[in-house]
């Protein structure tokens, strides 16, 4: 059967080794995916941070992340290619991150808006400025829902890298074209779940992350409100 | 010194929170804003420290304006407190307390020396320092409150129904701790509650409000009990007010009877109401007429009524009269020994002296 068989594709050393082979794809899919989280944290944080702390432009932000949302990346992608066939790995970093954007800038924004309003009451209140009252309160605060965000970014993007093999820019997505035009099924059942196992491990990392930044007090005063 | 000169704060929308406030503040003193909900209490609290501005008028501290000062070093000398705290969840008890320090300069040595003696100004073990704000009871997280906002030594303190969120026997506490510290620190302090027993207990002057912002009465607690400008401070003052004005009525003139006292493990001497004390002559409870001889131990009791201490206001010994089993209010000394008794028959007498009119 197929699993088996798949299994079978997964322990011969040969499948892995070679520069087309699993670890040489693992290796571009795993750069893809970092370069397309970072690029997108760059851009969506800040954002998202800004429009959270200062209440404007939320209904716009939510309306073009929403707009993100609906465009395949499949198709963002192909369409970019068109309008630049010589840059191909450029084309499928901007297409995935169209894709990781939303869901950071949900996280970063819904972050700001989760703190207390009485902490912020009591940061202007006490007289910090907008600048300190973000980085003191408001960042702090916003962390759970934010690096949330980012996890969610990274195991889309993780599942989505697969479309730079359609311009040829490698990934798993590679092996997984390759099997199905030659009706090799094993080795894109054994691909497909090399990609899944990579989704939990990246999660998994990131999970560690959250736990390590997230601020002590803010576990316990989830924990505490959960107990209530 | 806060004056409010003619404020009137209309939001958008068209609601007037404040109409035409004319207030003073005066330094070193409590002054409460007390009204129903919705009155404009925390709109007029809000102006003092420009977290709102007025639509016309003036709030002056000592004179400025306060419109002419940056908001933000405005508020760093003006200590705030928020109902429920408002802690910074993620920072520690004494990184809460050292926020303001910081702000102002001051390093993080510094500003957590500074917050580590505020903790113990305002009756915290010094134990919860490392702890966070999730892990304290709602009464302890509102004394970090008020340590944070008084870490700069700020002369004014500005108070939104601080203790309105926790249970009455912590509040009794907080506000027996805010007078304490009163006492001790002379602050200017704006204090807003819905509660006009906490406005009583805790004001130098109260301010009555009613909805759409207008100033019904601007007395000292005394005078608001005594003489309610109009029905509607009558209805708001409430009807034991005639009760609670005796918190305003010395005691000094109240003669003290010496009273049939029983040691513990001792034979009762007599036959009437005989109150047990302790070996350092503290009240235990009573011993009932006729109850008969042999050691008194606790478990021949009755539980005794409220003390009085003695020197403090004719309300506590009315109620010690009322409140003990045998008609004879206890007084004590500030140890808790006892003094002697109180009838409440001399209560009403020594009321009725001090009506204008009185022989
Ligand atoms: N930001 C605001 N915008 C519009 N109306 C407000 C705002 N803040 C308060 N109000 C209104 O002003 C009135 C007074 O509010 P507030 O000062 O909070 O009352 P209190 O503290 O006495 O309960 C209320 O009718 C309230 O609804
Ligand atoms: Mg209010």
């Amino acid at each position: 059967m197929i699993l088996v068989e798949a299994l079978g594709w997964l322990v011969d050393p040969a499948n892995w080794q070679g520069p087309d082979g699993l670890l040489v794809r693992l290796g571009e899919h795993l750069w893809f995916t970092v370069r397309v989280v970072l690029i997108a944290a760059v851009i969506a944080v800040p954002l998202g941070l800004w429009v959270g702390h200062s209440g404007r432009g939320g209904v716009t932000l939510v309306g073009a992340a929403n707009a993100m949302r609906a465009l395949p990346t499949l198709g963002l992608v192909t369409f970019l290619f068109l309008l630049s066939p010589s840059t191909p790995v450029l084309v499928t970093i901007a297409g995935l991150v169209v894709l990781a954007v939303p869901p950071i800038l949900a996280g970063a924004y819904a972050g700001v808006q989760s703190v207390d309003g009485r902490v912020t009451d009591a940061a202007i209140g006490m007289g910090m400025t907008g600048w300190q009252r973000l980085w003191q309160a408001e960042v702090p605060g916003s962390l759970p829902l934010l690096v949330g965000g980012v996890r969610n970014a990274a195991l889309q993007v993780v599942a989505t890298v697969t479309v730079a093999a359609y311009v040829g820019v490698g990934g798993l997505g590679e092996p997984l074209l390759v099997g199905l035009a030659i009706n090799e099924y094993p080795q894109v059942a054994a691909v497909a779940l090399v990609t899944a196992v990579l989704a939990v491990a990246v999660d998994t990392v990131l999970a560690v992350v959250q736990r390590l930044v997230v601020p002590n007090g803010l576990r316990l005063a989830a924990s505490a409100a959960g107990a209530t | 010194m806060i004056e409010f000169r003619a404020v009137t704060k209309c939001f958008d929308g068209g609601t007037v929170a404040v109409d035409e406030l004319d207030l003073v503040a005066q330094d070193g003193e409590i002054t409460v804003f007390v009204g129903p909900s919705g009155c404009g209490k925390t709109t007029s609290l809000r102006m003092v420290n420009r977290m709102i501005d007025p639509s016309s008028g003036v709030v002056a501290v000592d004179g400025q304006d306060v419109a002419s000062r940056p908001a933000a070093e405005l508020r760093r000398g003006i200590g705030y407190v928020i109902q429920q705290a408002g802690l910074f969840p993620h920072r520690s008890v004494l990184d809460n307390v050292a926020t303001v320090p910081r702000l102002t300069g001051s390093t993080r040595r510094a500003a957590r020396r500074r917050a580590a003696e505020l903790l113990e100004t305002v009756g915290l073990d010094p134990a919860l320092a490392d702890r966070y704000p999730a892990q304290l009871s709602g009464g302890q997280q509102q004394r970090v409150g008020v340590a944070r906002a008084l870490a700069a030594d700020p002369p004014i303190l500005l108070m939104d129904e601080p203790f309105s969120a926790v249970d009455p026997v912590v509040r009794d506490g907080l506000q027996d701790e805010l007078l304490r510290l009163q006492d001790e620190l002379d602050k200017t302090i704006l204090f807003v509650t819905h509660d006009i027993d906490e406005a009583i207990r805790l004001g130098d002057a109260v301010a009555v409000l009613r909805v759409g912002g207008i100033l019904a009465q601007y007395d000292p607690p005394q005078r608001l009990l005594a003489e309610p400008a109009d029905d509607f401070v009558a209805e708001f003052v409430g009807k034991d007010r005639g009760y609670r004005g005796l918190s305003f009525v010395d005691s000094d003139a109240l003669p003290v009877h010496d009273l049939p006292l029983v040691r513990l493990g001792d034979q009762p001497p007599c036959d009437g109401w005989l109150l047990a004390v302790d070996a350092g002559g503290r009240p235990r409870g009573w011993l009932e007429p006729d109850s008969g001889g042999g050691a008194v131990t606790e478990e021949r009791l009755r539980a005794g009524g409220s003390l009085h201490r003695s020197g403090s206001p004719m309300r506590g010994a009315l109620d010690a009269a009322l409140s003990s089993p045998s008609g004879l209010g206890v007084v004590v000394d500030d140890g808790g020994a006892v003094v002697g008794a109180v009838v409440a028959e001399e209560v009403l007498a020594a009321l009725r002296e001090r009506r204008p009119g009185a022989a």
